[in-house]
């Protein structure tokens, strides 16, 4: 193994330039952004090589979780997380290592020269190597990118759980989003949380914007009504559009609550439950009467 | 062993439940229950578990139980004051206690009664 290590050190040593120039040609070739990217490729491929120079004079080639390998590997880390984010592909992150390979193996061959067995075997531990290093930017690439997703849901989760009061005793649960088992835990306790605070009677449960309901959603909204009268309030379903409508009926799903189209139709049924009617204002007296 | 009190409130039973409930507590309360309804000529139980952090499925079929033995001695059972907690909890576990009224408060439970009362009266004498 050591005779690869000086092989290839002194290889990175004599022929930088041209390796970074055959590089370079490689990276033009497979890259699909503008000249700004292009810039970013060469300035990383230049502190790429100088850091696998470094890290291939000291470090073992068989792992790269070694600490020696540590400025290559945060360097990728850094390469990665970028890319993840200006929303690379995950094959367009990895290209920029696996395309060294090139350029290196050219260089490899002028320098081995005609013995095949030693050149096959330059060859590997090289391709070994790359790939290593190719497969630890895109495991890193997929961390960043599901450490985005993870953070989006729970700012979703926290975004589409609001109960409004919307008149003395009455609430409103507007849903938006699919209710998976994590979302309606939460919309459960809030809403709880919210009858026992402003002792509420009535809640007003609005699917307009939930974009189908399966036998598991129309469970979980069974479950958040039954919890809801177990603590002494009475749901209306509202906002049940014509297509879902269908749908519950075709699958067989028997809700066993009050049920209204609008919303608006639910608020009128709740005020009329809670004893309130809502009124138009008598006519102004006319300034005529007055004066007569 | 200790007894929960039954309390009298004109036609009305009010069982406030305050310690935690074990198993032959809760037998002793179905059983004293019973006799106190019948004794007073009650129209209504309300039992308030507004004290109770834990309500495990025996509990729960307890509280269905007592409901169904007052309805066959004409009497309404509301049970209120349930932590949001709890009834999560007794909806994951598939007890709905369907057959029992609740309310949120020891008021609106008594408001219920009476509204519920008011309303078979209306009835009886409507089909009288």
């Amino acid at each position: 193994m050591s005779v690869n290590r000086n092989v290839i050190l002194s290889l990175i040593d004599r022929h930088f330039q041209s390796l970074l120039a055959g590089w370079q040609a490689c990276l033009r070739d497979t890259s699909i952004g503008g000249a700004q990217r292009e810039a970013d490729a060469v300035e990383l491929a230049t502190r790429f090589l100088e850091e696998l120079r470094r890290c291939v004079a000291i470090a073992q080639f068989d792992d790269i979780r070694t600490s020696e390998w540590a400025p290559l590997r945060a360097m990728l880390d850094d390469l990665s997380r970028t890319r993840a984010i200006q929303g690379f592909s995950p094959a367009e992150t990895a290209i920029f290592v696996f395309s060294l390979k090139e350029p290196l193996f050219e260089l490899l061959g002028r320098e081995v020269g005609s013995d095949a067995a030693e050149l096959a075997r330059q060859v590997w531990t090289t391709t070994q190597l790359i790939d290593k290093l190719g497969l630890y930017t895109i495991e890193s690439y997929a961390k960043t990118r599901e450490e985005v997703i993870i953070r989006q849901q729970q700012e979703l989760l926290e975004l589409s759980t609001p109960v409004v009061e919307l008149w003395d005793g009455i609430l409103a649960l507007p849903l938006i989003g699919t209710l998976d088992s994590s979302r309606t835990q939460i919309v459960m306790e809030s809403l709880l949380q919210r009858i026992v605070s402003s002792g509420a009677e009535l809640a007003i449960i609005d699917i307009t914007g939930v974009p189908t309901v399966d036998t598991l959603v129309a469970q979980h909204l069974i479950k958040t009504i039954s919890a809801a009268r177990l603590m002494g309030a009475d749901c209306i379903l509202s906002g049940i559009r014509p297509q879902i409508a269908q749908t519950i009926v075709h699958l067989g799903l028997e809700l066993n609550v009050v049920s209204k189209a609008t919303m608006r139709d639910a608020l009128a049924l709740a005020l009329r439950r809670s004893g309130m009617a809502v009124v138009g204002r008598a006519e102004p007296a006319k300034p005529t009467t007055a004066a007569e | 062993m200790a007894e929960i009190p039954i309390l009298k409130i004109g036609d009305c039973l009010l069982v406030s439940i305050q310690v935690d409930m074990h198993d032959r507590l809760a037998l002793a309360l179905q059983d004293d229950l019973t006799q106190r309804i019948v004794a007073d000529r009650a129209r209504g139980v309300m039992i308030d578990i507004s004290a109770l952090e834990i309500v495990d499925s025996f509990i729960g079929r307890m509280l269905n139980n007592i409901a169904a033995m007052s309805r066959v001695l004409d009497a309404v059972t509301v049970v209120v004051g349930m932590r949001p907690a709890v009834a999560i909890t007794l909806v994951e576990l598939g007890l709905g206690l369907t057959g029992v009224r609740t309310a949120l408060n020891v008021d609106k439970g008594l408001a219920l009664i009476r509204r519920i009362i008011d309303s078979e009266e209306l009835d009886a004498d409507r089909v009288g």
